[in-house]
């Protein structure tokens, strides 16, 4: 009913050895350092009117999966959620762009 | 894993990992950030957790430090405050998760209180604030931060975990430490915590002042539309129960009894009982509980349904806790998609 995409964990942790706890008490946790690569993605929101600004603004902070799994919503609604990422996410996006981009998202056809 | 999103990692458990044991392994458990400016490394021996606020003495302590302190271990689940929105109906509006954004554990780390001991906590403190590496891109954004009341953050249960089923947690769930809050949504349960603050009020921060906030009306329960109400930030978790090893539109052999085998959790306390149905809740089976892991944990059920004519079937699993609470009949909604718990039908055939 909504768009998933499976992906391997295991391929995101590439990471160094884990430490696990010893069983007795008496001996304490040994930490190794951690470091693995973020999923990152290069999905773009699809072409259309607006797509130029959604693309531009938007994807700094959050790739695009989960807005296009969103359900229909309105042009009130998503006013609402743009008007969230400007003013309490701080998004800088001008008042043009935000326009184009209420407008993209409301003409979104999700999938049901 | 099921990705909800790539940056930031929202990554949901699939289901079919729930009927294989009662702990969630580490490289299956659910994943959800807020910010996307994660540390991708983190030095094990440079690594300090602050205590500061009101207290006698702000400590910096290593994880070799915090090690050392009294060992505390755990069985808990841990769900996001949103697990089950996809599943909405009116739909609302963020991560559309299954059911799938949780997972439970034994959580190996220290206490709390044993930590804030250690600063020593003032006189007049009324909250604890959490909060860990991760930031937001923007740097006006509000920093990810949640608080406890004293009173909880001091109750010898809430605890922050360097160990996750007996190993170290991975990065993506909070590496080197994580607040554990048992019984309480997992908003609480702060990752790769760095920094504990003694609050002498209450906290009036974004995260707890706006954002997970629920109706203050029983199960945070309303009707779309409804107005009216207060709203207070989210907190206990509630009871569920989920049969794990049929598919919801799965298929069964008609003619024979059918197994049944599931999870529950009692959420803020632990499971009294698990009944199913299989007439439309008519009436109610008792199933029968597994080994109990701890009062948070989610707990084995297993019972089975009499010979099944060929035909579309439905069975219905409820859980009541300890205390007393039982799962709605009808599914909970609010705007936000918080504290889903209603009860779960699953559908199938007999052929």
């Amino acid at each position: 009913m909504f768009f998933v995409r499976s992906i391997s964990l295991l391929a995101v942790l590439v990471s160094s050895p884990v430490a696990v706890l010893a069983a007795s008490e008496s001996e304490p946790m040994h930490f190794s350092s951690q470091e693995i690569e973020l999923p990152s993605s290069d999905r773009t929101f699809p072409d259309g009117p607006g797509a130029e600004a959604i693309n531009n603004n938007c994807l700094a902070c959050h790739s695009a999966g989960m807005v296009l799994t969103q359900p229909k919503l309105t042009k009130a609604q998503w006013t609402e959620t743009v008007n969230k990422m400007a003013k309490v996410y701080h998004a800088p996006i001008s008042p043009e762009d935000s326009a184009a981009i209420i407008d993209y998202l409301t003409n979104l056809k999700p999938q049901p | 894993m099921i990705l909800q999103r790539t940056r930031p990692p929202l990554l949901e458990t699939p289901f079919e990992v729930f009927d294989e044991g009662v702990f969630t392994p580490n490289d299956r458990f659910y994943v959800r950030w807020h910010w996307a400016s994660i540390p991708s490394a983190i030095d094990a021996d440079a690594f300090r957790l602050k205590i500061h606020g009101h207290v006698e003495r702000e400590v910096s302590l290593s994880l070799k430090d915090i090690a050392t302190l009294p060992r505390f271990e755990i069985a808990a689940v841990n769900q996001c405050s949103g697990n089950s929105r996809g599943l909405f109906e009116p739909r609302v509006s963020g991560a559309q998760w299954a059911n799938g954004s949780m997972g439970n554990a034994r959580w190996t780390g220290v206490r709390l209180k044993d930590l804030l001991d250690k600063a020593g906590v003032k006189a007049g403190a009324v909250q604890v604030r959490f909060s860990g590496l991760d930031e937001p891109v923007v740097d006006e954004a509000p920093d990810f931060k949640k608080s406890l009341d004293l009173d909880h953050a001091r109750n010898g249960e809430v605890m922050v975990a360097y160990a996750m089923n007996g190993a170290q947690l991975p990065l993506l769930n909070g590496f080197p430490l994580r607040l554990v809050v048992p019984g309480w949504y997992s908003t609480y349960w702060v990752k790769m915590l760095s920094d504990i603050e003694v609050l002498d009020k209450p906290d009036e921060l974004y995260w707890m002042k706006t954002a997970y906030r629920i109706p203050d009306v029983p199960g945070a329960n309303i009707k779309p539309g409804q107005t009216g109400f207060k709203t207070v930030p989210i907190n206990r978790m509630v009871p569920r129960s989920f049969v794990t090893n049929l598919r919801d539109g799965g298929s069964v052999k008609a003619g024979s009894p059918v197994a049944l085998r599931g999870i529950a959790f009692g959420g803020d306390c632990g499971v009294k009982s698990v009944e199913f149905s299989g007439d439309s809740g008519a009436s109610w089976f008792p199933a029968e509980l597994g080994a109990d892991e701890g009062t948070y944990s989610f707990r084995r059920f297993t019972g089975s349904l009499p010979a099944l004519a060929a035909g579309s079937h439905a069975v219905m699993v409820r859980c009541t806790n300890t205390n007393g609470l039982v799962q709605p009949i009808e599914a909970v909604w609010n705007t936000n998609g918080f504290m889903q718990n209603g009860i779960e039908t699953l559908r199938f055939q007999a052929a």
